[in-house]
């Protein structure tokens, strides 16, 4: 199979170079349905391995790359259930999805996100499983998770801290703020600027570039540069079900869920 | 250094401009959500457009309950 067209996501290899689009309404929300087809890609991807020289992961939505999780559907599985059911449920998806972002990060391929739009929370995770980010000047990146009383679930943290300073992983996860492109851009967060609406284009030339180089050197340098954090990430899953077994993440949740502020992702 | 009025005149600009709206339509005292009919992303988009305009970061939880133009002045003045 060279190519892929899902209800979340599609996916083409040309020449050498795979696009991956996220097209799930309304903001590209990880939630079950995107992430087995997130599966899918990554078993492609294994199986294609010495056919892909390059990744390209972008969204063909307005909003943006993605929002992060799907806070909704997580809401409405966890109702009615204990808390052991819960944290149970909760950790077999975090497990599915770090398998997915694992074998991302580690593919001999290089990885482009094309970001555009909003970059939050799981999205930000799934873009920082990728070796290089190229993001329009419109982008914005966020982890607000501790509003909601829990962690980055999918490698935030640990990915993170592989790319930027820690006072800068601090700055993003205690505040919850978002950043733009041009601050993402200064902390090493992002590799390259794009202008408004051409961050696939920039992120083409780049792919184009990435795939011209030997393939056993191009896999070395992945991972000679990007190691990946392993013990970081189970250690990361361990905190989020800690935490995600308390009272307080329901109804931070609920409040999300229910909520028709003109900014919901704020507390 | 601008003053408070002046970074008030260019965010009314700025908002008329990118959000096509006629510029006299638009008063200091205005719900900019109303006036320039925001949703959550164009929200988002504003405050942007506003970092870029005026070359400071604004943290979007500064931005938590302020609706109207001119108390947005005073968060960006507090920044320049």
């Amino acid at each position: 199979m060279r190519e892929f067209r899902g209800q979340s996501l599609s996916w083409q290899l040309t020449d050498g170079v795979c696009e991956l689009a996220l097209h799930r309404e309304p903001a590209n929300e990880i939630g079950t349905a995107l992430l087995a087809e997130l599966e899918q890609f990554v078993a492609a991807l294994d199986a294609l391995q010495n056919d892909v020289r390059a990744v390209i992961l972008y969204s063909r939505l307005r909003s943006g790359f993605s929002a992060g999780a799907d806070l909704r559907e997580l809401y409405r599985r966890m109702r009615g259930l204990t808390a052991e059911q819960r944290v149970a449920g909760v950790r077999q998806f975090l497990e599915r999805i770090h398998a997915v972002l694992n074998r991302l990060d580690a593919a001999p391929a290089t990885t482009i996100a094309a970001v555009h739009g909003v970059c939050f929370g799981g999205g930000l995770e799934l873009a920082l499983a990728c070796d290089v980010m190229v993001a329009d000047k419109m982008a914005r990146f966020c982890f607000p998770e501790l509003r909601l009383g829990i962690l980055p679930g999918f490698g935030g943290i640990p990915r993170l801290k592989r790319d930027v300073g820690n006072a800068v992983v601090r700055d993003l996860l205690l505040t919850g703020r978002s950043i733009n492109a041009q601050r993402a851009h200064a902390v090493g967060l992002v590799a390259q600027l794009a202008a408004e609406g051409q961050a696939l284009a920039v992120a083409r030339a780049t792919a184009q570039q990435a795939a011209k180089f030997d393939s056993a050197a191009r896999s070395r340098a992945k991972q000679f540069s990007k190691p990946i954090p392993y013990e970081e990430l189970q250690r990361e899953i361990a905190i989020f079900c800690e935490l995600f077994a308390r009272p307080a993440v329901e109804e931070g949740l609920r409040k999300f869920v229910e909520s028709s502020a003109p900014l919901p992702y704020l507390p | 250094m601008r003053t408070v009025e002046q970074t008030l005149e260019e965010i009314l600009n700025l908002a008329a401009e990118h959000f096509r709206v006629p510029r006299g339509q638009l008063s200091p005292d205005d719900d900019f959500f109303k006036a320039l009919r925001l949703d959550s992303l164009q929200a988002l988009e504003l405050l942007t457009r506003l970092e870029q305009h005026f070359g400071v970061e604004l943290p979007d939880y500064e931005f938590q309950g302020v609706t109207d133009f001119r108390t947005l002045a005073d968060r960006i003045q507090a920044r320049l």
